[in-house]
This record gives structure tokens, sequence and C-alpha cells, in this order.
């Protein structure tokens, strides 16, 4: 049945390239925890990745509940913690994985950075997972003020002054963030709020995407 | 692949008629136990992520996510703490020559040097070798920052004041309380609000006068001696007065 319905679509889309392309790559030995195990080392990227799926995943269910208004916030957030079903380990998966995300990062990083792996041919590939890094910690900072509890509001308000200290563009690069000169405030939150929802993620979606396609394209780096 | 001539077309699209077979390559002319990753690796992948995602539950479980009070900007006592892995950048601007006029070196050039450095690594370690110990100093340099990054949040840790901090974020339970009673007037007197605030929900370093769970004799033992950051003997009034503080400050229970 199901080798019909695939044999359906594979005839007027011929999905079967864009198949193999996907599912069908060697696993070489040095990277098998299977033969080597202190190729353990090499599962830092992938468990970066399903952590970050997780997060994709806990957010979405979080947006159900979250407000994102200064009155609210705070109340949507006790709430869903609380007084719904399963709230508080959505938001838990949410909170915890933000830092395991990074954990996650850093070791992978440090993995590709001691093995030397980002040398010709994959200069680009180091420069994508460093802005993917960015990225990342921006969206931690973003997602910390979101509750809008006292320690988001005046971790906010410091990171703020660090912006407000950019010399020449400093207040331009605050008001456009926070969307007030001086305000911490309703503007802000609203900001934060799709910065960490929609810009950050889509940036990081691209990213990820040229990351992958390039490992893809190049394999992964041979034994030291 | 099929060009030119003879080729055929699903109706009038551009997708070959010719089906190619869904087959997976044969691996085993590749070098050592090279292994196909659909599916023989993905399993092995899956259970990896599986025991992890276990554990990150078990996490989740046993660790409540943290919620403060809700933000109040006026409370000027509160001392900001950013996510842990900002830390060591917080600390770094508590330095000398990292703060104040010298805020751009702290804030600007050296996060900027070292991710930017980060960022450019492969354009700066250029040579073909790939072992740690052939490349000292990009080995060096990267132990150097880890070494300094983990230093910071050390110093940054234990640095921070955790039992103010936990009290200063309290969630705490809001009481109707009678500002006309007799007991809030003899706290009003003392100078008692001035701690522990007009609404008795405490401050940075002061504790919330509601649900403290003491006796009325316990509250003037407390009053008396003092505790932690409260000095002793800061109460000025008479002896029935005191009683009655006690008693209101002990019949101060949320529902």
């Amino acid at each position: 049945m199901l080798n019909k319905i695939y044999d359906w679509v594979d005839e007027r889309l011929d999905i079967t390239p864009l198949w193999r392309d996907i599912a069908d790559h060697e696993v070489p030995e040095h990277v098998n925890p299977a033969h080597h195990f202190s190729a353990f080392v090499y599962c830092f990227g992938g468990l970066t990745f399903f952590v970050t799926v997780i997060q994709i995943l806990s957010g979405m269910f979080l947006t159900m509940y979250y407000v994102p208004d200064i009155k609210n916030a705070w109340e949507s957030v006790y709430y869903l913690q609380n007084h719904v079903a399963f709230g508080q380990i959505v938001r838990g998966m949410h909170h915890w994985g933000a830092s395991l995300v990074i954990v996650m990062m850093f070791l992978h990083t440090l993995r590709v950075f001691f093995q030397g792996a980002y040398k010709k041919p994959r200069e680009l590939n180091w420069v994508v997972g460093v802005l993917i890094f960015f990225v990342m910690l921006a969206l931690g900072l973003t997602g910390y003020l979101l509750p809008w509890d006292m320690k988001a509001l005046f971790a906010t308000k410091v990171t703020m002054q660090i912006i407000e200290s950019v010399p020449f563009i400093g207040e331009y690069l605050k008001i456009l963030i926070a969307g007030s000169a001086d305000i911490v405030g309703a503007q802000t939150i609203t900001r934060f709020f799709a910065i960490h929802v929609f810009f950050l993620p889509a940036a990081l979606f691209a990213l990820m995407a040229a990351h992958f396609v390039m490992i893809r394209k190049q394999g992964i780096s041979g034994p030291l | 692949m099929h060009r030119g001539k003879g080729m055929k077309f699903v109706g009038d699209s551009r997708v070959s008629a010719e089906r190619k077979p869904n087959i997976p390559k044969d691996y085993s002319e590749y070098p050592g136990k090279t292994e196909a990753f659909w599916p023989n690796f993905l399993l092995k992948e899956w259970m990896i992520g599986a025991v992890f995602l276990i554990g990150f539950l078990c996490l989740t479980i046993a660790h409540v996510p943290p919620l403060e009070k809700i933000a109040d900007p006026s409370d000027t006592a509160y001392i900001p703490l950013p996510d842990w892995y900002f830390l060591f950048l917080y600390q770094l601007l508590k330095y000398t020559y990292a703060s104040g006029p010298f805020n751009i070196v702290g804030a600007l050039i050296i996060p900027g040097l070292a991710f930017g450095a980060l960022l450019l690594a492969p354009f700066i370690d250029r040579g073909p070798e790939r072992r740690p110990s052939k490349r000292p100093l990009a080995t060096g340099f990267m132990l150097l920052a880890v070494a300094g990054i983990t230093y910071l949040t050390w110093e940054s840790v234990a640095n921070h004041d955790w039992e103010a901090a936990a009290n200063q974020g309290k969630i705490v339970a809001e009481v109707d309380i009678d500002t006309e009673a007799e007991g809030y007037k003899i706290l009003e007197a003392n100078t008692c609000l001035s701690c522990h605030g007009g609404d008795l929900t405490g401050g940075a370093g002061s504790p919330a006068l509601i649900d403290t769970g003491l006796t009325p004799d316990e509250i003037k033992d407390v009053v008396t001696n003092g505790r932690g950051a409260m000095p002793a003997g800061l109460f000025s009034g008479s002896d029935e007065e005191f009683d009655k503080l006690a008693e209101f400050i002990s019949g101060l229970t949320s529902k």
C-alpha cells in the first residue's frame, strides 16, 4: 500500500533521486561510536540539532498560551506553569533546553576546532556554524526577557546599557531594539517577542540549511 | 543520464518517464567499516537520542523552571543577573579596565576580538596541519579562551549573593492589608516599612512579612535581637504596642 503510494508520487514527481540524496550516504568508520568509542565526540553536532528541534516544538506550544504584553506576559507564564496540564514540563523543556543547546553547541565547536576540521575546503561551513552560534546566543538573550519577571527586566536593562555604549550607533541601536530611548517596557517586549519568534528562527533555519547542505556536499572530515 | 533524442516524459511534464531504482549504494568496497546512514546508522543515532531525551525529561521534572515575581521597574535595589552563559561577559564588565571610562574595552574590544577570531579561525590558522599538537598557536589561544571564560564565570558565581538573589525576586502572595489597623500604624511608626515595603512584600535583602509562619513570640525575638541584615533593637515603642505588632505580623497570611 505504502509502496503503491510512493510509486504513484514517484511517477509524477521523480522523488527517488531526492530521497537518495537525503538518506543515502556513508558513515565512515572513524565517526562511528560503534567501532571507536571515542567517536562519541561526533555526536555533539547531532545532539545540538536534536535539542534545537525540542526548542522549536516546545516553543510552538508555549506560544499557545504566552501573551507578549507587559500586563499579561507574566500572568500567562504563571498560568501556564501552575494551572495548565504539563505546562511546567513544556516550559521546563524550553528553559533547560536553551541552556543545553548552548552546552552542546560549545562542545561541537570545540570538537571541530581541536580537530582542525574547519580547514580547507570547509572554511565556509565553519563561518556559517559560528553565525549559528551568534544566532543562538541572541535567541537566549531575547528569550530571557519574555517571562517579564524581575530578572528578565533588570538583565535586559543591563543589556540595553551595553548596547547603548557602542560608539556612534549605540543610541540608535538601542532605540531599534528596545523601541524607546529610555524605557524597557511594552514596546521592548513586543519587539523581543518578534525577534525571538520570527526574525531569529528564520535566520537560524537558513543558516542550518546551509550548514547541512555543505556537510552533505563535502562529506565529514577525515580521521586525524 | 540519458540525454537528447528518445527521452520520454510523464505527460507534458519535464519528469522523465524512466524510473530509477530505489536501492542503497553498496558500501562494502568503501574503506574500513563504512556503514550506510539509512537505516543502519540512523537507528543507532535514534537510540542515543532516546537515551538523551529521557535524561533531559528527568531534568525538566526534577527542576521546575524558575519564575520570579512580575517585573517591577520601581525596585531600584534589584541586583540583575544574566543567564549563566553570559556570566563571563557580565563579570568582565566589572573590572576596572573594562568598565566605566574603559567600558568600550570590556563591552566591545575584548569580546569583538575573541568572537571575531573565532569567526575567522579558518583564515587565521591556514596551515595544512590538523592535529592540535601540530598547531600550537591555535590550540593555545583556544585553551586560553576556554580557561578565561571558565574563570570569569566561576568568579561571577562566587561573587554573587545567591541568598539575596533568591529573596529579591521571590513571588509573594498578595494580601489585602488594612493600613488603618493599629498594628500597621505601629509598623509605620517604627520604620519597618522602609525596608519591608508599604505592602509588606519585602525587597532586596529584606523578607516579606506575609506568611512568615512565625508565632508572635518568635517575631518579638527577631525584632529584639535582629536577624541577618536586620539590626537588633529597632523597636522603640511600649511593650503593649510590641505585642500588637507581633500579633499583627503573625496574623498576615494569604489564602
